[in-house]
């Protein structure tokens, strides 16, 4: 049997941690890592007595995510308590939401190449708070609950994904926009994204489909892990069908862990439990009404997508895919980039500078590129600059790194550093001659029109660069040399 | 001088130690005196501080030496029910499983009576986690009437109820979550109100049926239950079912008692007499009839679904119990076994161990409510009954200023009469419960002894937010009779 011969679908959990200033139901500031229990109170402890009081900004995340993911948003929705056992669940419930999600049936759009989209559909969007975390250490466990309480936002897709490179794409495209939402850091380092793929096979054989047990893999937290995973996972649902001819049935749903080193799925439950979480609305907490006054106010904070944003930069500004990727990465270069355009600056210039000079010194000083100092203004200016023959491509590098030292006007900093090209034909001419003077060989050859003319071409350029230090405007000198040595 | 003192009022007390005629260090050692002597056989107190009590009587007597500005409650000294988190002494429950948890912080209401400058002199004893109507479920202690010892406090706050009536304080707080503060009000002859749901923050009551849950104070008369949900009412950040200033504005409660209420109506349910004792169904009639002497005018209604209260009740508080107490498994705080081999023992043998059977009845029944394929039959139609019974009051206030009925049909009975029958026990919450699925506010107090000297308590029930009318109402019949000023011989 050949790959064409069975489909993968895909189904993808995503839990987002949002970058709210506290957590989800408590006061406690959201802070990564921290001596363990420490940053707890009353409230994400799950005491005795202690309520949870809702984080209206986690909301308003939820409900901008879920509407740049085109959902429907719920006019009234609520919290819910869903129950089970587990030492790092402190009141042993969870409050999430269950049948009245902030955010239903919605799509999003991932790049699969070629400029072409592909729509996932979008279940749902809705918020819950996260658990602590159990340390095994030997014969004991601990719990640190540092993390318990955590706003997550969760979003639910159809079973619309196709491939494990689909699968990658969506959570990367996931991660730009949230990020260009400004909702969440989404680092992955820290454990900001996380991913539960359900994977199955449907299969084409002798003109009848089967279908494999849909398995279940937990808590991935890379793209790597995720986009493995799913390959994996197919792959062996698939000798798994040719060797064993097992297909879908009632219950033998399995749930898999991801073993990083080995690369491999591990079984973690044979068959899915007969799970109860025993749902029902929490009297601790209030239904959320949105109306649309609210909506309204929320929306406001929308903004034009990467994807948009990508294609945008293809079309408008004729950009490589390349470039508009790294321009595209995450808002703030976008926007940086958007304005040094409409400050004048040419876009392909503008994008090669932020490309070459901008994200190697962001690199370094660990940071975006918006945020080393230099204002899009200035950086429109450098350029202007360029293009006008002003300072070379090399210059303009230079000068750029200086500029976010220093602040100055890079027309200044170009004086300073004498980065300043001489453009002037009759200055430039004096130079040539003189070169031509000295050097009669090789004006020579390059006069004689074969293989050593070229050469020699260069050799000169050469040195009338050396004599005016590199600021000789090179198109100004060729076109100089150029007409002395026509034959 | 200790026997007037102990018989002062809240008020009297308080305004008596503002101008320092009394001492807050003599009430408070008085009050030591009173609990020394009888809570051997009372048993209303699960713990008690007397000397951080005296230090702090001490401190408020010299602030008022030295002429300064002290609270509405300064130098008295409350009791508050062991549900209450308290950052000094335990915070027990009255269950096994928290007998030794010590609270890092207070309760909003407990705050409250701090900055009211209160003297908190201990906390009192309770059915496990405010589940029962007679305090035998305590896993800690078992608590006698002051009227008759042989006969229950009533509950869940029993200790509350006995603690006043037999003066080892001067006022407590208690929490009605199906009649727990009314209902021993009723059985010890003290006045004792649920407020509506959300006038108190519930923050730091360790919660047993949240949408249910409500503290309130029981007192030896109106005006002190005025003074004290002044004190404890308002909104609170830290709970979000507490109602805004907004939907519920506070004002001066004591400003009601002993005012007028013009053309009162009182609704009367004739149906909910036939199940009470003919001595309580007498002393009910005739607290109405002197209402109706002194021109109040009464309207006979029906309640159709009163009657399906304590079925609704019990699927919604123990469904909301069963998770609200999911958290006392020994992993984090609280008791924990000894004899755990791996993490799910530690859950359920600490659970088996520590939670009593009423607790573990509850528990078993909210689950078994919640649990998937009966969710629908069960909590759902519970949720059903509560709007009926909510649309019920909302018909029965549109008739009538307020509803009166017996708070309990039977007056105190026996320790153990009980114990054997769950349903029977359940049954004696009959008049409570279904104010609390309402969320309206409801005052028990005093209005008769039976043949027995037991006595007996009028329950009215007045709309949402009408606490200050509910007082009026309720003062007027104070005004009238003597019965809220017998105390039991001890």
């Amino acid at each position: 049997m050949t790959n064409s011969d069975y489909k993968v679908i895909v189904g993808l959990e995503i839990h987002v941690q949002l970058a709210t200033r506290t957590k989800m139901f408590c006061g406690c500031e959201l802070v990564f890592a921290g001596e363990p229990n420490s940053r707890v109170c009353p409230v994400c402890l799950g005491l005795p007595g202690a309520l949870p009081v809702m984080n209206r900004q986690a909301v308003e995340s939820a409900i901008l995510t879920a509407t740049a993911l085109n959902c429907k948003i719920a006019e009234f929705t609520k919290w819910d308590r869903k129950s089970y056992y587990y030492p790092d669940l402190p009141k042993n419930y969870q409050i999430s939401q269950y049948d009245l999600p902030i955010g239903s049936n919605g799509f999003i759009e991932i790049p699969i190449g070629g400029g072409a989209t592909k729509k996932i559909r979008i279940r749902r969007v809705h918020l819950e708070e996260d658990a602590g975390k159990n340390i095994h250490a030997g014969s004991f466990s601990q719990v640190d609950l540092n993390r318990a309480g955590t706003p997550l936002m969760e979003i639910v897709t159809e079973p619309d994904i196709n491939s494990a490179e689909e699968v990658r794409l969506l959570a990367t495209e996931l991660q730009r926009i949230v990020r260009f939402l400004g909702v969440s850091e989404a680092d992955m380092q820290k454990g900001h994204m996380r991913f539960e793929p359900n994977v199955n096979l449907h299969i084409k054989k002798d003109g009848k489909e089967y279908k494999t047990p849909i398995t279940e893999v937990k808590n991935l937290n890379s793209f790597k892990a995720l986009e493995k995973s799913v390959a994996y996972e197919a792959q062996r649902q698939f000798d798994n069908f040719t060797e064993r001819g097992e297909v879908m049935q009632s219950g033998n749903k399995k749930t898999f862990g991801w073993d990083d080193i080995k690369e491999v799925t591990v079984l973690q439950r044979e068959k899915e439990e007969a799970h109860d979480y025993r749902y029902f609305p929490d009297p601790d907490l209030v239904p959320v009404v949105v109306d649309e006054k609210w909506l309204n106010e929320i929306k406001t904070r929308l903004c034009e997508l990467p994807l948009k944003t990508q294609e945008r930069f293809v079309t408008v500004y004729g950009l490589s895919d390349y470039d508009v990727s790294v321009l595209s990465a995450d808002r703030a270069t976008a926007e940086y980039f958007d304005s040094a355009v409409k400050a004048g600056g040419d876009a392909k210039r503008v994008c090669n500078l932020i490309t070459q000079a901008g994200l190697k010194m962001a690199n370094e000083k660990n940071c975006g590129v918006a945020q080393l100092g230099i204002e899009p203004a200035r950086l429109a200016e450098l350029a202007k600059m360029t293009d006008a023959g002003q300072i070379s491509a090399t210059a303009a590098v230079t000068i750029f790194g200086k500029m976010a030292e220093s602040k100055e006007q890079p027309g200044k900093l170009a004086e300073k550093l004498e980065l300043l090209q001489k453009s002037d034909a009759g200055e430039l001419e004096k130079i040539v001659d003189e070169v031509i003077a000295s050097n009669p060989q090789a004006v020579e050859d390059a006069k004689s029109g074969d293989k050593k003319s070229k050469k020699a071409h260069g050799f000169l350029m050469g040195q009338v660069m050396q004599k005016t230090k590199g600021t000789a405007n090179p198109q100004v000198v060729a076109k100089i040399l150029g007409a002395k040595l026509k034959v | 001088m200790s026997d007037e003192l102990l018989g002062f009022s809240c008020r009297q007390l308080r305004d008596e130690i503002a101008a320092g005629r009394t001492k807050s260090t003599d009430a408070t050692g008085t009050v030591f005196t009173q609990i020394e002597k009888y809570d051997g056989q009372i048993g209303a107190f699960l713990s008690t501080f007397k000397q951080d009590a005296l230090k702090r009587a001490k401190e408020i007597d010299e602030k008022i030496a030295k002429g300064q500005s002290v609270g509405a409650l300064a130098g008295v000294p409350i009791a508050v029910k062991d549900n209450m988190c308290t950052t000094f002494g335990a915070t027990t429950c009255g269950s096994k499983i928290l007998e030794n948890f010590h609270s890092p912080y207070n309760a909003t209401v407990i705050e409250k009576l701090l900055a009211a400058d209160a003297i908190i002199i201990g906390k009192t004893n309770l059915d496990e986690f405010a589940m029962g109507s007679s305090t035998e479920n305590s896993g800690l202690k078992k608590t006698s009437n002051p009227w008759d010892k042989s006969r229950v406090p009533g509950g869940s706050s029993g200790g509350s109820a006995a603690a006043v009536a037999a003066q080892m304080c001067f006022a407590a707080l208690g929490s009605d979550t199906g009649g727990s503060i009314r209902q021993p009000a009723s059985f010890c002859g003290v006045v004792g109100l649920k407020p509506t749901y959300g006038r108190i923050s519930r923050y730091g009551l360790v919660a047993y049926g949240s949408s249910l849950d409500q503290i309130g104070p029981l007192t030896k008369d109106i005006a002190d239950c005025a003074l004290l949900l002044n004190v404890i009412a308002g909104h609170d950040e830290k709970d979000s079912t507490s109602v805004d200033e907004k939907t519920a504005p506070m004002c001066d409660f004591l400003d009601g008692v002993g005012k007028e209420v013009k053309n009162l109506n009182i609704a009367v349910v004739p149906q909910l007499f036939e199940g009470a004792d003919s001595e309580v169904i007498a002393a009910i009639k005739s607290a109405i009839e002197i209402y109706r002497k002194l021109g109040a005018e009464i309207v006979e209604i029906k309640m159709p679904h009163f009657e399906y209260a304590i079925a609704a009740y019990y699927l919604i508080a123990t469904a909301e119990a069963s998770s609200n107490l999911a958290r006392y498994d020994g992993v984090h705080y609280g008791h924990r076994t000894k004899n755990a081999g791996d993490y799910i023992e530690v859950y359920t043998k600490s659970r088996a161990e520590a939670l009593g059977t009423e607790v573990k009845r509850r528990i078993m029944l909210g689950t078994y409510a919640l649990s998937s394929g009966y969710y629908d039959a069960y909590y759902l139609k519970a949720l059903k009954v509560r709007n009926l019974i909510r649309s019920d009051f909302t018909a029965a206030f549109g008739k009538a200023d307020c509803i009166m009925m017996p708070t309990s049909p039977t007056t105190a009975f026996k320790i153990g009469e009980k114990t054997a029958d769950p349903l029977q026990m359940y049954l004696s919450d009959v008049y409570t419960i279904a104010v609390n699925l309402a969320g309206v506010p409801a005052i028990s107090i005093p209005c008769g002894f039976d043949n027995k000297n037991l006595p007996i308590g009028l329950q009215i029930i007045s709309p949402a937010f009408s606490e200050e009318k509910l007082f009026r109402i309720a003062g007027k019949f104070e005004s009238q009779t003597d019965f809220h000023k017998k105390r039991p011989g001890l």
